[in-house]
């Protein structure tokens, strides 16, 4: 079982982000890590592999300046290898860009019998990469997996609902986009963090993917941001410490809004 | 200038039209001259009158899906729509599970960017504008389309107020759903509802949500019985519903609901980026957290720095007083 997981690399939530104003696109200009979202299908990778008794996790990525730190931890957790396309031609890519490089990555990884992704990343959350993934692979797909076992050639999935979830299943090679919660991400040994640092990461440029740069970044995206703002703040109100009379003050600001 | 046409992805739950899709036919109303509706269920005649009353003039049908995931089926219905002509100028769909499928999809078909997100669409000459908050909302980002149309936008629920038209039921013309191919498969094998008790979180004037703070997956149950007392709906935030407390259903914020109830009550809610996406449009909002610094305590009217396990069991007591 050959497993391919997307992965992003991201500037750590932590720091709060900020946009470029000259090119209006989130600063990535820090270190980046591992999107903790993508971790849940290294994990899930990892699973299933081990389980099928054999084959091998592949990570694919898309990052400026060579970017690798959030790789590395990846593949400290268990994956074999990476490929990284790394183009100052990808500054600006939409998220339909974005998943036409991903593709074409992906196609170089032979034998791949799955492709995992997160549901969304969680810095430009568009929650489209998946699907456009699949469609431009010409693949099956099943988004929002919160649990996947293998049978043979098909895939099941528990798939979470507005109500719930299904039961679904869909033949391999498939692509599936997992939640946070599909699996409890390990954290990598040090003896996988030593290992990780001679795993081999090929790094490639969009010219190498046989894609032309008018396609991806600035280029090729297919929208433009016209005005970045300020929203309308929201005004905090009054902040008590629990001294006893919190229940009190509660009870009165719902008795004041009539919701009592 | 208005548009001159939109399609709107409508989507229904037992023969019932989503009040997202609603508030979508909407405000498309009021940036083209025409709206039409793309459904996939196997009913659609029990869903024209709706569309029709908000505002849609046409409902194009694939007719049942029989199980297949929307993805392909659907995005492949409207891709041969528009290369037989009669292209709108822009396709709206909700984001939800429903909408980001089909329209992912739909921009590989047609090649088109998808704007995700939306909390706004207005109209700037002949161009659609979206407007996108980022960094849980403190920002505002607007976009345009650089490409020729149909322009692909998927729209957050409770961004528009939902208005009848006082339209008479949509035309129907069922729409073939061509082969799928290699990228057919996906099969729905069951469905599963999970119960949930109490008002809807969609529709519940208060909301009582929990989150981490509570510390444990038994101590829920003060939110339950809370919710229960002010008849509201009980929410979670996205870290519980990951650790297995709670169902799906129950999550507030930018991947589960979002909701704008009268009262918003966080407990044990620290106000990540991804709740307060979810709640921040709330008309009031009550916090409680031990921790002052809690960024849930910057959008909130009465933020009491406290323990949620001494404040919600006090505050239950006093309700059950009254």
């Amino acid at each position: 079982m050959n497993v391919v997981v997307c992965v992003k690399q991201i500037p750590d939530p932590a720091d709060p982000g900020a946009l470029d104003p000259t090119t209006k696109t989130l600063k990535r200009d820090g270190k980046l890590i591992l999107d903790e979202s993508d971790s849940y299908g290294v994990e899930m990778a990892l699973q299933l592999v081990t389980t099928a008794g054999g084959g091998e996790v592949t990570l694919v990525s898309m990052a400026p300046n060579g970017e690798v730190s959030g790789l590395r931890t990846a593949l400290a957790m268990g994956a074999a290898k990476a490929i990284l396309v790394s183009d100052d031609a990808l500054a600006g890519s939409d998220a339909l860009a974005t998943a036409k490089v991903l593709a074409k990555a992906i196609q170089r990884v032979e034998g791949a019998d799955l492709v995992l992704t997160a549901t969304e990343s969680s810095d430009g959350y568009t929650g489209t990469v998946p699907e456009q993934i699949a469609g431009l692979l010409d693949l099956p797909s099943v988004t929002f997996a919160k649990s996947i076992s293998v049978e043979g050639s098909t895939v099941k999935i528990q798939r979470q609902t507005e109500a719930g979830y299904d039961d679904v299943e869909c033949p391999l090679p498939a692509v599936v986009s997992v939640t946070a919660g599909v699996v409890e991400p390990r954290y990598p040994s040090f003896k996988g963090i030593m290992a990780a640092k001679s795993k081999p990461v090929d790094t490639l440029t969009v010219a190498d993917l046989g894609l032309d740069a008018s396609q991806v970044g600035w280029a090729g995206a297919g929208q433009q941001i016209v005005s970045i703002a300020q929203a309308p703040a929201r005004e905090a109100g009054e902040v008590f410490e629990d001294d006893g009379t919190a229940v009190e003050k509660i009870v009165a600001f719902l008795d004041d809004l009539k919701v009592l | 200038m208005a548009l001159s046409k939109i399609w709107v992805l409508a989507e229904a739950t037992d023969g019932k039209v989503t009040t997202t899709t609603l508030e979508l036919l909407t405000k498309a109303r009021s940036l083209a001259d025409t709206v039409e509706a793309i459904y996939s269920g196997g009913d659609a005649d029990a869903v024209v009158g709706q569309l029709g009353e908000y505002g849609a003039s046409k409902v194009y049908t694939t007719g049942d899906l029989a199980g297949a995931l929307p993805g392909v089926p659907v995005s492949g219905a409207i891709a041969a729509l528009v290369d037989g002509g009669n292209a709108p100028d822009a396709i709206i769909a909700a984001t939800s599970y429903y909408g980001r499928d089909i329209a992912g999809r739909l921009s590989v078909k047609l090649d088109r960017t998808v704007i995700t997100n939306n909390t706004d669409l207005e109209v700037d000459g002949s161009s659609l504008v979206t407007t996108e908050p980022v960094f849980g909302g403190t920002t505002d980002v607007k976009t345009t389309f650089t490409a020729a149309g149909p322009h692909l936008v998927l729209v957050r629920p409770k961004s528009f107020v939902a208005e009848s038209a006082g339209g008479g039921a949509a035309a129907v013309e069922t729409i073939a759903v061509p082969d799928g191919g290699k990228s057919a498969g996906a099969k729905v094998i069951t469905r599963h509802v999970e119960e949930r008790e109490g008002p809807s979180l969609d529709e519940a004037a208060v909301v009582v949500s929990g989150g981490r703070g509570l510390g444990e997956q038994e101590k829920y149950a003060l939110i339950e019985e809370l919710a229960k007392l002010l008849n509201a709906a009980p929410g979670a935030s996205r870290a519980i519903v990951d650790a297995g407390w709670v169902p799906y259903s129950y999550q507030v914020g930018q991947t589960g609901k979002v909701v704008k109830p009268t009262v918003y009550i966080a407990a044990g809610i620290s106000g990540a980026t991804q709740h307060m996406v979810g709640m921040k449009g709330s008309k009031n909002i009550i916090a409680i957290n031990k921790d002052a610094e809690a960024p849930i305590f910057a959008v909130s009217d009465l933020g009491i720095v406290g323990d949620v396990h001494k404040v919600l069991p006090q505050l239950i007591e006093a309700l059950k007083a009254r």
